[in-house]
Formats: structure tokens, C-alpha cells, sequence
């Protein structure tokens, strides 16, 4: 194994090149007021069947509860320990969706995670307004799988979060300082166009996403 | 390789259905494409920046190498190295089998592909499957990626019900596409649970901050690299980036240009195992890097431009000659232009040389390039390596395609087209005996009359008009 | 060469104009000289070594593309009625004569090149006055002259300047006719069934004739019409405008 890492990094080092410019790199900016920026990426969202939904601190919990209510979502998998767990324990455990804790490892509740959940729910860290995608850095309190197991995965993002493009997001939250296990762009529900080219959701990932935008 | 070749184009021709369904495909394609890069001048911007991004990480790919793989350490991730496809696959399975794991999942990956890494691995008892959905697809019918983004581009809908009714018969037939993905999603649902491991490939590697970046539609690749307590990755040497910085720019044409997508679903980017608290995520992860030729390929300062690739595609989606062939024609791992440049210098010229002749040199793959490979100009160069005889250069295979006929024939072409005098009373004679010459031209004339010789050429014409520089 | 006019031109025929299309050959001088230029056709002319090259035999193309390096003296430009050829002498003759004596030579020529229908546009911003009947005209533009060469506008607005002359497009018009030179030999059953789509594409469009910038294509496209029997004419587009625009 050493032996192979050793014959081709000599290899590659045997060959000399001149050294070629320096690369100019650029953060690609665009000047995209805040509702430009919501405009535009609810619009990439929604021609890609997202769901975007203008709602408002106050009542974005009820807006929540109408959407799932009306997608026949019995239970809803959230986080508990992040800033939105804790008022959706206080503001939708009497509506009769029944909220699940992720606060288990996976292995101790995989199939009850994989067949039994309807809906889920998470923060996100900002949204990407040139090509319509959410950020989430997923941690402990809020694990990976929350945004991929259930059929419906909702979203609350903050309007000011939202970035013009991917590079400047990158540059401005100063991601290369530190990154963590797993980082993602969510750019609408899972999708495939395998057979014969014609588009079907919910392939393997959620089939509706939902996005909540409070101003 | 001749024959093989010769007898996959003349399969893929014989079927019509097959040649209707790609041009439709093809179109769509690149109708898709051209639809998300409206503006000209911003799109050939950005090739001039992925290429000099690309370029860049190329001419420091020894210390870039070293600097991921340290990051990697440091994040946790386990790096391997591996020379060829074979010890690739080796590593593979020592890993698998520390881990004592009987199934699998996997993610798509070319490299694996190139490995031929399910093949192996089910030698050896383990169970492989395809998540990705046109890779499951090939798998249960039994035959390889026809595309390198659509593996399943060949297939139609009704085919695809009909191997699902075969494959499947307790679920009632369907060709609705939303219930052939809804029975796929049902299977793997399962097997994602149950898998011991998952496989994937790799679209870039950053130096900076030892991330692997995983780009996908379906979420399969999410599922493999977070469900199963393993993750294996495998990809090849040349994917990494220097910095975090050069990887919107590389996304935004890598998706634009394979499938007109401003971005796919999901953008992945893993830096490492499972952490102390995290409640998902694999407890290891490993890569394996794979060379198989591309150190030799890196070793050639025209040829290099060839590891520029991001696999997007685009080359295979407008060339006129995968249009009428399909992948399978091809034979290789990697279809298309961009395989006929790559295989033949990772499986030598002796055996796919005939790949760089299979070309028109139309130019339609160099023109949408995301990365400005000269595809064209490098298919050209691979001819030259073929018949070339005076042993410097590196790529397998040199001077193998030379055939002593054909040299003779070109040696005297070329001392009468430099001897002027000469030239002209052949081209004269020509004229003058035009009707003596032979109007069967072999292929040529099976579909089309033999070219008409002029009465005079045009060298005996313009004398008279005096407007000759003597 | 920048925006002045050039008063002179060398004409570099190419081997198949010389001896399958010098009416193509002779109505490319006469469009360029009614522009008020002379025009030198140099006797010594032969090929651009293009056919070699594509083959991969580059010592063997280098001897005949070198053979036309000292043809043209002085600062004239030289017009080719070829895409290919003239992408051969423009983006190839540098990179075949690297390392060599002859580079310097190679890159002025190289320098120097345009293909005729991009000289008359973009240089010669020629006016066209048609003359001719009412015609529906499909072009197949060559490869190398839209992609090598850039100049897939030319032909178009030179068509278009003709008044008479109903310009009708066929499907998958930027798409190659399965030419490619050695390839057709080589290749035969793909690049029979690229012409034959190609042919089934333009006579699709009912146009009474098709032109073209490159000979290459024009022998393979109208070789395929006429095998197939009935279907438009072929002729090189440089024919094609002189004799619409030719006073009689």
C-alpha cells in the first residue's frame, strides 16, 4: 500500500512543468437586493416542485401544521434540542401530529426511523438564491438523516440567510475555516430522470420539500 | 479491439429503435444545456476559469495529493492507494472483510466501473447492489453503464417495465414511470437499512480542507455514505482541488453541462466519520485513490488536458457518432469522446487505438467542453502515437497502429503533394484520364456516386486567366 | 491584419477544389477580385497536408504543408475556400512546425488565414446584389468552418444578402455529415449513416439546392443525394454567389 503511494507520487513528481500562473480566484457576487434574492430562489425552488412558503415568526408553526395536515402527515420528526424543537413542543403537541425526537443513534431505531416517519422538520443554515438550495450543516442535535428519511422534509430558513450564490455563501459564513462531518446543498425533492428521461420524485430522498421563509 | 468494435457499430446501426430513442435523448440534452447557459460570453468565461481551476490543481497534483490525504487524516478519513484496478479492488475487500460485511450498497461510480468492482466483490460472496436508479436498472438486466451520466440512457420505458415484470413478478406490471420508481425506492428502502457497507464515487476532492464531494439527484449517494456504518469511496487521482473556493464554479458547470440543471438535488460534501455525540453518519470511512494509468497520462504535457475531465458528459450528449452508437458499441468503461481519448491511453493504443479514428474531428465536443479539453486536437495527437515509430512519449501502445500499406501509401502521397512539378502532371493526368479511373471506391461508393474528377483542374484553368504568380 | 482593406490576396486553392470543383475555385477569385483586389494564385500550390495529418502521419504532412510555406511572400492575406484547410493552415501548421526551422514561417502563414466566406464578410464586408430566380437554398456549414474557424455567420448573411434566395434550415444543422476525411474509409457504416440522416435532414426542407463551404462535405453529401437519386443539387457556396451576383 505505502509502496503504491510511494510509485505514484514519484511518478507525478518526476514530471517536471513550469510553473503555471497564478490562479485568479473570484467570488462570484451578484447585486440582488433581500427580496430579489427570496424572488429568485423561490422561484429555482419552486420549477423544481419545492414548495416555498411565505410565513412569519409568529405563525409559521400553524402554517407548518396546515401543510402537514393537508399532506395526511401523521407525526413529524424533529430536533429537539435546537431553538425550533422547543416551540414546536410547545405549539403543536396538541394538533394531533404527533412530534418524534430524533435523539437516538440510528442503529437503535432504524426501521421505526425508515417506515414509520411521515414528515420531518430542520433549521437550515442559509439558502442559495442563484440556484435555489438550501445549506444545512447537520450536528448532533440535528442529524443527517432528519433531511433524507422522511417523505417530506421541511425547512425553516430566515430570508436575511439567504446568499446570492453558492461562492459567496462560502466566502462570507468562512466555511473553509472549518466545515462539519457532512455539509449539504439541498436543492429541491430527490429526483431521477433514469427511465427514459422523464422526471419522477421522491426517489430515494424526500418527495416534497418544504421550505417556510420567515422574514 | 477491430473486430469487437467493428461488430458493436454494426449491431448498434442494425437497430433502429435504439438510434431513434438516443436522438431524442441527445436533443433533449442538449436543448436542456443550451437552456441554462443563456448567455454566451458568461459561459465561455466560465470555461476559461473551470479550465484554469482544473489546470491549476493538474500542475500541483503530487502536492495536492499530499495535502488531502494529510487533511483527510487529520479528519479521519483512512486513505488508500492503488496503482491499478486490481489492487483497488483488493483494498476494497481487505477493508470489507475486517468489517465482516455480506451486503452492500452502492452509489454511482465509474471508478468502480473501471474496477469492474462488483464483479470482483461478488466473486468473493458479497452482495453488491446499485442504488442509483439507472444503475440498478443495469444491474438487474445484467449489462454495464451505456452513459456516464444516464447509465440506463439506452433503455426505454417499456423495456425497463418489462425487466422489472421479469425481475419482479409478484409486483403487478406497470410502465408508469412514478411506479417503476416507487417500486425501486420500496427495494432499496430495504436494503439501504440492511446494508453492512456503502460504495461511492467521488466528483471532487479539496485539497484545503479534505472534503470528498458527492454530486446527486436521487439522494442514493446520501443514503450509501450515511446509513451503513462503512463508507468506501473510490476515485481517481486527478479529482482533487486545491481550495473550497474552486468548487462552485467546477458544480455550477459540471450540472449545467451534464444535464442542464442550474444544480443537482444534492451537493454532499463528507469530511469525515461519525463524531463523539453525532447520532448518524458511518463510524469509518476510507478512499481509495486509483491511478490505473493516469500517472502515465499526467506524464504527457498535451495529454494531461485529458485529467482536466469533471464527467459531466457533455461530449458524449453532442457527438454525432455516440448519437448513432450508444455506449456498448464502444466497448470501454467510458463512452463517447471523451473515452475515446481516455481509454486508449489507459488501455493502450495496440488495443483502443481504434477509438481516436472513430471520430470526424467535428469539433461538436471540444466546443462544450465545461473544462476546454481539445478533445479533437487530443484525438488527433493519439492518431499520431499510433503510427508515430521513433519511441519518445509515454503513451501505451506507440506506434502499434502502423500499418505498412498504409505508410507506403501516405510517403508517396506526400512526395508527389511536395514536388510541385511533379503534383501537376499528376493532377493534369488525372483530369485527362478521369474516365479511366475506377468508380467503385469501396464503402464509399456503397452509398454514394464516386466524386467526379474535373474536366481540368483548377492550376490548368487559372493560367489561362493569367492570374498565376508567374 | 486589423481593419485595413488588403489590396492583394493570395488564393490557396486546396487539392480537392483543384481538381474536383475549380469552378468553385475560379468563382472564389472573381468574387474577391470584383471587390477590387488582385489576386494571386500561386502556381506551386498543392495541398495543406490536412489528409495526412488527420491520419496521424505528421512527418509525412509536415514534408507537403512545407512545401507551401514559401508561397506566400510578403503580408498578403490568403484566402482558403475550405474550413478544414484553412483551420489545417491556421490552428495546425504552428503546432506541426513546433521545434522546427520552419515555425516562424508556419506561424506567419498560419497568421495570415481566412476562409473565403469569413474573408468576404468580416473583412471584405462585401455588399451582394442578387440577380437570380426565386430559390429555396439550404447550407450545410462545415465543421471546421463553424467550429475551427469561427465563421459560421459568414455563409449565413452572405445567403442572406440575396434577395431572391429563400434560405430554408434543416434539422440538426450544426451537426456534422459524417465526413471527417480518413474517417469516411475507415469508419464507413457510422459515416454512411451520418449522411444518410444528413441527406434525409436537408431534403426534408424541399430545397432545390445545398451549399457548402467545404468540398469535403459537398462530395459527401451530394455523392450520397445522388446515389439516392432524386434530391437537391449540391454546389460550393462560392459558385454559388458568383453566379447569382455575376453581371451577364
Amino acid at each position: 500500500m505505502n509502496e503504491s503511494r510511494r510509485q505514484i507520487l514519484d511518478r507525478l513528481r518526476a514530471v517536471s512543468r513550469e510553473e503555471g500562473g497564478v490562479l485568479q480566484r473570484r467570488v462570484d457576487r451578484r447585486v440582488w437586493n433581500q427580496d430579489e434574492k427570496v424572488q429568485r430562489f423561490a422561484e429555482c425552488m419552486s420549477a423544481v416542485r419545492a414548495e416555498v412558503y411565505r410565513t412569519s415568526e409568529v405563525s409559521w408553526v400553524n402554517d407548518l401544521q396546515r401543510i402537514l395536515k393537508s399532506k395526511g402527515a401523521g407525526n413529524l420528526l424533529y430536533a429537539p434540542a435546537k431553538a425550533h424543537g422547543k416551540l414546536l413542543r410547545e405549539d403543536l403537541s396538541s394538533s394531533g401530529i404527533e412530534l418524534v425526537p430524533y435523539d437516538l443513534e440510528v442503529e437503535r431505531w432504524k426501521r421505526r426511523l425508515f417506515e414509520q416517519m411521515d414528515a420531518s422538520i430542520t433549521g437550515c443554515r442559509g439558502a442559495i438564491a442563484e440556484t435555489g438550495s438550501l445549506i444545512l450543516w447537520p450536528d448532533e442535535d440535528e442529524p443527517r438523516l432528519l433531511s433524507l428519511i422522511p417523505p417530506i422534509h421541511c425547512v425553516l430558513l430566515r430570508a436575511e440567510q439567504i446568499y446570492s450564490t453558492f461562492s459567496e455563501a462560502i466566502d462570507i459564513q468562512g466555511w473553509a475555516d472549518g466545515m462539519p462531518t457532512n455539509a449539504l446543498l439541498i436543492s429541491g425533492p430527490s429526483k431521477s430522470a433514469d427511465i427514459a428521461q422523464v422526471l419522477a420524485y421522491g426517489v430515494h430522498g424526500p418527495k416534497s420539500l418544504v421550505i417556510l421563509i420567515i422574514p | 479491439m477491430s473486430g469487437e468494435f467493428h461488430d458493436g457499430v454494426v449491431k448498434a446501426l442494425g437497430d433502429d429503435a435504439l438510434r431513434q430513442h438516443l436522438r431524442r435523448a441527445m436533443d433533449s440534452l442538449i436543448a436542456k444545456r443550451l437552456a441554462v447557459f443563456p448567455d454566451q460570453d458568461a459561459l465561455q468565461e466560465l470555461r476559461r476559469y473551470g479550465m484554469a481551476i482544473r489546470g491549476n490543481a493538474l500542475s500541483k497534483l503530487p502536492q495536492l495529493l499530499e495535502r488531502f490525504e494529510a487533511r483527510c487524516e487529520e479528519n479521519g478519513i483512512h486513505v488508500h492507494w492503488a496503482e491499478t484496478t486490481d489492487e483497488a479492488n483488493k483494498t476494497v475487500f481487505e477493508i470489507l472483510q475486517s468489517h465482516d460485511v455480506k451486503r452492500l450498497v452502492k452509489g454511482k461510480s465509474m471508478v468502480s466501473e473501471e474496477m469492474g468492482l462488483n464483479h470482483f466483490l461478488e466473486a468473493k460472496g458479497i452482495e453488491c447492489l446499485e442504488s442509483d436508479l439507472g444503475e440498478f436498472i443495469i444491474q438487474l438486466a445484467g449489462e454495464t453503464p451505456s452513459h456516464i451520466v444516464m447509465p440506463a440512457l439506452h433503455k426505454s420505458k417499456q423495456e425497463i417495465a418489462e425487466l422489472f415484470h421479469e425481475k419482479f413478478p409478484d409486483i403487478p406490471y406497470s410502465d408508469d414511470v412514478d411506479e417503476l420508481t416507487a417500486v425501486a425506492r420500496g427495494i432499496l428502502r430495504e436494503k439501504f437499512m440492511q446494508a453492512d457497507a456503502g460504495i461511492s464515487g467521488v466528483n471532487f476532492l479539496i485539497a484545503e480542507t479534505g472534503t470528498l464531494c458527492l454530486v446527486e439527484n436521487e439522494g442514493n449517494g446520501r443514503m450509501s455514505t450515511t446509513v451503513p456504518p462503512l463508507h468506501i469511496a473510490v476515485t481517481g487521482i486527478e479529482k482533487v482541488v486545491e481550495e473550497l473556493a474552486d468548487v462552485p464554479p467546477l458544480l455550477s458547470l459540471l450540472t449545467r453541462s451534464a444535464t442542464g440543471q442550474p444544480i443537482t438535488t444534492y451537493f454532499n460534501m463528507i469530511k469525515g466519520p461519525r463524531q463523539p455525540g453525532e447520532k448518524d453518519g458511518p463510524q469509518e470511512v476510507h478512499l481509495v485513490l486509483l491511478d490505473n494509468g493516469r500517472s502515465r497520462i499526467f506524464a504527457d504535457e498535451e495529454l494531461q488536458a485529458t485529467l482536466r475531465c469533471i464527467r459531466c458528459g457533455a461530449c458524449i450528449n453532442h457527438c454525432p457518432i455516440y448519437t448513432r452508437l450508444g455506449g456498448h458499441a464502444y466497448g470501454t468503461v467510458y463512452p463517447g469522446p471523451i473515452g475515446s481519448i481516455l481509454e486508449p491511453q489507459k488501455e493502450g493504443l495496440e488495443r483502443l487505438g481504434e477509438l481516436a479514428e472513430a471520430s470526424t474531428l467535428c469539433g461538436a465536443c471540444g466546443e462544450v467542453c465545461p473544462v476546454r479539453i481539445p478533445i479533437p486536437k487530443l484525438l488527433n495527437r493519439l492518431r499520431w502515437e499510433g503510427v508515430r515509430r521513433d519511441g519518445t512519449g509515454e503513451t501505451s501502445g506507440q506506434g502499434r497502429r502502423r500499418k505498412h500499406s498504409e505508410s507506403l501509401a501516405w510517403k508517396a502521397w506526400s512526395s508527389l503533394a511536395s514536388r510541385p512539378a511533379l503534383y501537376r502532371i499528376a493532377v493534369k493526368s488525372a483530369c485527362r484520364f478521369r474516365r479511366m479511373l475506377p468508380q467503385q471506391l469501396g464503402p464509399w461508393t456503397h452509398v454514394r456516386k464516386a466524386p467526379e474528377i474535373a474536366e481540368k483542374p483548377l492550376r490548368e484553368l487559372v493560367e489561362v486567366q493569367g492570374l498565376t504568380d508567374e | 491584419m486589423g481593419n485595413q482593406m488588403p489590396r492583394t490576396v493570395y488564393f490557396f486553392a486546396t487539392c480537392l477544389v483543384d481538381m474536383f470543383y475549380p469552378n468553385a475555385g475560379l468563382a472564389g477569385m472573381a468574387l474577391i477580385k470584383r471587390e477590387g483586389l488582385k489576386v494571386i494564385y500561386p502556381r506551386n500550390q498543392t495541398c495543406c497536408g490536412q489528409p495526412a495529418y488527420n491520419a496521424g502521419y505528421r512527418d509525412e504532412a509536415r514534408k507537403v504543408a512545407a512545401a507551401q510555406l514559401d508561397l506566400f511572400p510578403g503580408e498578403h492575406p490568403i484566402v482558403v475556400p475550405s474550413g478544414s484547410c484553412a483551420g489545417m493552415m491556421k490552428h495546425h501548421y504552428p503546432d506541426l512546425f513546433f521545434d522546427k526551422p520552419e515555425h516562424t514561417k508556419a506561424v506567419d502563414v498560419a497568421d495570415r488565414v481566412w476562409e473565403l466566406t469569413g474573408f468576404l464578410t468580416d473583412v471584405l464586408n462585401i455588399k451582394l446584389k442578387d440577380l437570380g430566380e426565386p430559390l429555396q437554398v439550404a447550407l450545410h456549414t462545415s465543421c471546421s468552418t463553424r467550429r475551427e474557424m469561427g465563421m459560421a455567420h459568414a455563409g449565413e448573411s452572405l445567403l442572406a444578402q440575396l434577395d431572391a434566395v429563400e434560405v430554408v434550415e434543416q434539422a440538426h444543422k450544426a451537426e456534422c455529415c459524417g465526413f471527417g476525411g480518413s474517417f469516411a474509409v475507415k469508419q464507413p457504416e457510422i459515416s454512411n449513416a451520418m449522411v444518410r440522416d444528413k441527406t434525409e435532414a436537408l431534403r426534408a426542407t424541399e430545397a432545390a439546392l445545398v451549399v457548402s463551404q467545404d468540398s469535403g462535405c459537398l462530395m459527401n453529401i451530394g455523392g450520397a443525394i445522388e446515389h439516392q437519386g432524386e434530391g437537391p443539387k449540391t454546389q460550393h457556396i462560392a459558385e454559388f454567389l458568383w453566379e447569382r451576383t455575376r453581371e451577364r
